[in-house]
């Protein structure tokens, strides 16, 4: 069998009339990437303008792109080198077209920077560099482009190229690559040019092929949004695309948010060449499970010992696009993998103008292309992780009316919510750490918490009983006298939550907010325990430890792991 | 996974996100290469069904090789097949040498507009690619047409993250383009691996074939002795000539497909 060649993508931005279009142009026909159609016709439509060969045209087809000489919507072609397959994408440096340079780079995981060596860096340059910084792309390679028209100087390129060093460490980003050319007569394009001795790096091309592909989807943990469920003939197939991980037939898998657990029975072709029952990120498979559970669109199956995040308040980094501003009060759709739900903004903490990186002071309203720091609340509980986690399931977009007019990407659930799963009935929310796990971490002699599975769970739903460091019965009760609340588990499913006061005995065991057993025998022990409780003072952690001495056991539903 | 794979990965992706997000859903079968490959992805999408029925806009003028297939298709798939013509036109006397453009717009920008309104399509899936000529390569995945089937070029809204664009006001429909991302040459790889049923005009006959299929007036053959899949990708890896030379209408004017597409083209 054939070798796989690899595929990078690579977006070209920078500053508008910086040479973007110009530099992908003349790479192309360099590289012989073009049919001579193409070619003849640009020659044929410069000629008609009477205007010099434009290498731009060979990418700007609209009649207005090239009356104007000016990119307006982003494009992309396959081209190849020995080493391995290239789709490279053209992007508007236009301000007013800034929709459509993300809209290109948005797919791909490397890009070049174009910056004019007699303008230098410009404010769509530093613009650009944010945003890339925002679509997690840290492969960056710096082309110093139209240094013909300042003789080639080496200390002028210098001086941009420290320019450029500075603004992207104040992004904590790092080039790979300073490449000093000119597009128009293809210095240093596909070939090292005999113009700038004193340049000692190869050309864009040997650029290019010096990026390392991600091989990191693989390997990370499964995640795959179901997309539809299709009943066309006998079969239930659960069809949708591996965003990350693999699966295969036979796998047990979770159905986030519902938590069910089933297992993969078939992965289900139509042609027989497709036969597998293995299946890679990247693939749009469809499935059938052994149980059939009612599953829908925007639930996502993966292994059970890695799940995402659940939760409705995300704090993210967010990129506005829209013709209208953003503003708190109003309803947005978030899309998120195959999720949709209603959301708004709940807060914005920082604007910033990404331009010049200042942050924007009192303002309330996030108007087109700014960038910002908010939280967002959704109208129900969806499931994420966070894009340092896994870009693929971290990021978003925000539908405004009919069209995509922003995107983000998660940080995080609402920090102060983060140590604590949460019990939630018609407003009334019990923080619960009993599904934390702990360990004793041998190189330090010290006892660790580690807050796993952290979600929110309403009454009704299937709680996971049983972690790591814990295995709790199907049917106890939570107490927690701080908050003054209980809780009662009934057939491992949060049945109620209900004020401490009206709490009786019910044989049922007992537990605290943090796993702990509580020896309660009789409603006596109850009326005691909650006594023993009001009497003490909760300041004194003597009295708190002869309290808990008293009666708690730790052990019974928890254990320590060593780690 | 392999190129062509990752190709076909994310064509169906785009398949069965236009299925799931449009109530009425078509698939545009021009019945040569591109939206034959069209159809196989849909098969595959849909394990075998053909869950929306398929539109030939028939301008009377196809190359007979072209209906014989397309009917013999029909029947082997067991799809729905709506086959339209603007016969109003056709009535009073519509064809080339009237003008190419003028030819094309009525019979086909015009006949698609009407089938599109009279089944009250809000998805049209079309097997257009970018690497085809320039105002292709400029489209959304997921593309927007006003009441007048127009399309707005300069203000196209973003898409990214495959986070497509579904939403739209009564009356417009969208233009999906499941195969945008592959170029000819994949095209062929992908026929060639799934051994995909094509019409034989495009292997040679007397040293002639056809590259890109459309109505007999305004279609060329160029001279070609590919006679199997293999031959024709190996024949494309060292032609220089662009695919649609052979196409009249795009060589009408250097912004002819711009205008045409503007205005509602495939
Ligand atoms: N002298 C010289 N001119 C160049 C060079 N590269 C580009 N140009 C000219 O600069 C102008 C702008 O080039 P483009 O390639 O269209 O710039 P762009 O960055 O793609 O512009 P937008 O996409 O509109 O942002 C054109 O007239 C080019 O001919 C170069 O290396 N040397
Ligand atoms: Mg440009």
């Amino acid at each position: 069998m054939k070798k796989t060649r690899e595929v990078l993508r690579i977006v070209v931005v920078g500053h508008v009339d910086h040479g973007k279009s110009t530099v992908i142009g003349r790479l192309l026909c360099d590289t012989k990437s073009l049919p001579d159609g193409a070619v003849e016709k640009v020659k044929r439509i410069s000629k008609e303008s009477g205007k010099p060969f434009e290498f731009a045209y060979l990418l700007d087809a609209f009649e207005e792109e090239q009356k104007q000489g000016i990119t307006i919507d982003t494009t992309q072609l396959q081209f190849k080198t020995d080493k391995r397959d290239y789709v490279i994408i053209d992007a508007p440096g236009h301000k007013e077209f800034l929709k459509n340079m993300v809209s290109g780079a948005a797919s791909a995981e490397a890009a070049l920077l174009i910056v004019d060596a007699e303008e230098g860096i410009q404010e769509q340059s530093k613009r650009h560099g944010y945003i890339l910084s925002l679509l997690g792309i840290e492969k960056i390679n710096v082309v110093v482009s139209k240094m013909d028209l300042i003789d080639y100087s080496e200390e002028k390129f210098n001086t941009i190229k420290k320019d450029i060093k500075e603004f992207f460490s104040s992004l904590d980003m790092s080039v790979s690559e300073f490449i000093p050319v000119s597009g128009f007569l293809g210095e240093n394009i596909a070939a090292k040019s005999d113009k700038m001795p004193w340049y000692k790096g190869g050309s864009v091309l040997d650029a290019l092929d010096k990026f390392e592909t991600e091989k990191g989807l693989y390997d990370k943990e499964l995640r795959l949004p179901i997309q539809d469920v299709y009943k066309f003939d006998n079969r239930r197939i659960i069809t949708g695309r591996i965003e990350s991980g693999s699966l295969k037939a036979g796998d047990e898998i979770l159905i986030a948010p519902t938590n069910k657990v089933t297992r993969v029975k078939t992965i289900e072709h139509w042609s027989e060449l497709d036969k597998t029952d293995r299946a890679y990120a990247g693939m749009s498979i469809g499935i059938t499970l052994e149980d059939e559970f009612f599953n829908k669109r925007g639930e996502i199956i993966c292994h059970k010992t890695n799940l995402p995040l659940i939760g409705d308040i995300l704090d993210v980094n967010l990129f506005w696009l829209g013709k209208e501003t953003l503003n708190k009060s109003k309803k947005y759709k978030l899309k998120l993998l195959t999720q949709e739900v209603e959301c708004e903004v709940l807060a914005i903490s920082k604007i910033i103008d990404a331009s010049n990186l200042e942050t924007i002071e009192n303002r309330d309203v996030i108007k087109t292309n700014d960038v910002a720091e908010v939280s967002i609340k959704t109208s129900h509980k969806i499931c994420f992780d966070t894009f340092s986690q896994n870009p693929n399931t971290g990021r978003f977009v925000l539908v405004d009316g009919y069209t995509v007019a922003g995107g983000g990407i998660v940080k995080g659930i609402k920090e102060k919510q983060k140590a604590f799963s949460r019990f939630m009935k018609d407003g009334t929310k019990m923080s619960v750490s009993c599904f934390e796990d702990y360990f004793y971490m041998v190189g330090e002699g010290t006892i660790k918490l580690a807050a796993n599975n952290v979600r929110d769970y309403d009454v009704g739903e299937v709680i996971a009983i049983k972690g790591e460091t814990y295995s709790y019965p199907e049917n106890f009760n939570i107490i927690d006298l701080h908050s003054g609340y209980a809780a009662k588990v009934r057939g491992a499913e949060l049945k109620d939550i209900i004020e401490i006061d009206t709490l009786e005995f019910d044989y049922f065991p007992s537990v605290n907010v943090k796993g702990a057993y509580i020896k309660l025998y009789s409603q006596k022990d109850l009326d005691d325990f909650k006594q023993d409780y009001e009497a003490m003072d909760t300041g004194d952690h003597n009295k708190l430890a002869e309290f808990a001495n008293k009666w708690l056991v730790f052990v019974r539903y928890r254990t320590i792991k060593y780690r | 996974m392999d190129h062509i794979k990752r190709l076909e990965a994310q064509s169906i992706y785009i398949l069965r996100e236009a299925y799931r997000k449009f109530g009425k859903l078509g698939m545009l079968w021009s019945i040569g290469k591109d939206s034959t490959v069209l159809l196989w992805l849909a098969k595959k999408a849909f394990f075998g069904h053909c869950p929306f029925p398929f539109i030939h806009v028939d301008t009377s003028y196809q190359i007979p090789e072209m209906i014989a297939f397309r009917d013999k298709t029909a029947e082997e798939y067991k799809f729905d097949l709506i086959v339209h013509k603007n016969e109003e036109a056709l009535k009073k006397g519509m064809g080339p040498e009237k003008g190419r453009l003028v030819c094309c717009k009525a019979l086909k920008t015009e006949g698609l507009s009407q089938v599109t309104e009279k089944y009250g399509f809000e998805g049209l899936i079309l097997g257009i690619r970018r690497d085809e000529e320039g105002s292709r390569s400029k489209e959304r995945v997921f593309s927007i047409r006003n009441r007048d089937s127009e399309w707005d070029y300069t203000n196209q809204p973003p898409e990214l993250w495959d986070q497509f664009n579904t939403d739209f006001p009564k009356g417009y429909h969208i233009r999906i383009h499941p195969i945008l991302h592959w170029d000819e040459i994949d095209i062929w790889e992908y026929i060639k691996r799934e051994n995909i049923p094509l019409v034989d005009l495009y292997f040679a006959k007397n040293g002639r074939r056809y590259r890109s299929l459309g109505c007999a007036p305004c279609t060329g053959t160029f001279e070609s002795t590919a006679t199997t899949i293999q031959e024709i990708i190996d024949e494309l890896k060292n032609t220089k000539e662009s695919e649609r030379s052979g196409r009249a209408q795009d060589q009408e004017d250097s912004y002819a497909m711009q205008k045409l597409r503007k205005d509602g083209y495939m």
